[in-house]
């Protein structure tokens, strides 16, 4: 059985992103949701999940939280991705490939303003 | 879809919708017996026996959104094009086991595909589901396998979510060595 990253490294991992954490505060619980039906995945939307968790990951985004959810009943328009800051109405963005979701991740979650071309009229 | 680590994403999917709490994803690449076999098993809801009978037809779901499974019915078409086979195992209240052997050499077999992804990215969207991904590959110069039971990383975390940055980064860096240790030789 290969060694792998130890838990004393993840317990450093830890303190420092407590650390970040009281740092940097965040305007609002941000959730990221991606459809991840047959649907979703047969369009692409792992891709679009890779691409989010690089963006959080490359661009030190702290306080999101990012799940999954099933087929939401629009199978056309998938890969599907929701954005839902705070108090706020959700925003629901259809045809999220790995791009699209970068350009989201930039404009929506990190500066607040949606990404009109992409959102779904629901 | 065109890699059986999609397949395999897709089947957890499955598994958490059942309301699985403890589910394991088992890929062991048996290249002396030139097998490539996969398999999810949660501990959800299980299927009755005439839900389980029709869950290989494509024309039936227990899904309200839309009226077709496709799923299940193409991974045991792309199992059975690659001179290998799907199987079901499923009680009611106990969970259920889907397990899928193709032929590693077959000419028709998809490519295993990003495995590291499909784990990382059921590791973060659940985290109330505790996971375990084991992948092992027996070869020529004898057997490795990587193990990961994500119990004692979330212990060690406590409140710190599985999105921060830094542990995203390690979470990455882990799956990447774990799979990277076991898969040398082999061709996906």
């Amino acid at each position: 059985m290969p060694a792998i990253k130890s838990l004393e490294e993840l317990k450093r991992v830890r303190e420092e992103a407590l650390a970040k954490k009281q740092l940097k505060a965040t305007p609002g619980h941000i959730q990221v949701i991606v459809a991840m039906g047959t649907c979703g995945i047969a369009a692409g939307a792992r891709d679009t999940m890779k691409s989010v968790l690089n963006f959080i990951e490359t661009e030190h985004l702290s306080g999101v939280t990012v799940t999954q959810t099933g087929c939401m009943g629009m199978c056309e328009q998938e890969p599907i991705m929701q954005v839902v800051i705070g108090d706020q109405p959700k925003v629901v963005y259809g045809k999220v490939n790995a791009e699209v979701a970068s350009q989201i991740m930039k404009q929506h979650v990190q500066n607040g303003s949606p990404v009109k071309d992409y959102v779904l009229p629901l | 879809m065109r890699e059986i680590a999609l397949h395999l994403l897709d089947i957890a999917e499955n598994s958490v919708s059942a309301g699985g709490r403890n589910i394991r994803m088992d890929v062991l690449e048996n290249l002396q017996d030139d097998l490539l076999n996969v398999s999810v098993t949660d501990d959800g809801r299980g299927m009755d026996e005439e839900t389980a009978k029709r869950v290989l037809d494509p024309f039936y779901t227990t899904r309200t959104t839309r009226k077709v499974g496709l799923g299940i019915p193409l991974l045991k078409l792309a199992a059975e094009s690659s001179g290998g086979g799907l199987s079901l195992e499923t009680e009611s209240g106990k969970g259920t086991r889907i397990e899928a052997t193709f032929r590693h050499s077959h000419i028709d077999r998809m490519p295993l595909g990003d495995v590291g992804m499909t784990m990382l990215t059921l590791l973060v969207s659940y985290p109330h589901v505790n996971w375990t991904f084991h992948y092992e590959v027996n070869g020529k110069d004898g057997n490795r396998q990587f193990l990961l039971d994500d119990k004692e990383i979330k212990s060690a975390l406590g409140d710190v979510p599985l999105t921060e940055p830094d542990v995203l980064k390690f979470l990455r860096g882990m799956i990447e060595e774990g799979i990277a240790s076991v898969t040398p030789e082999t061709v996906a």
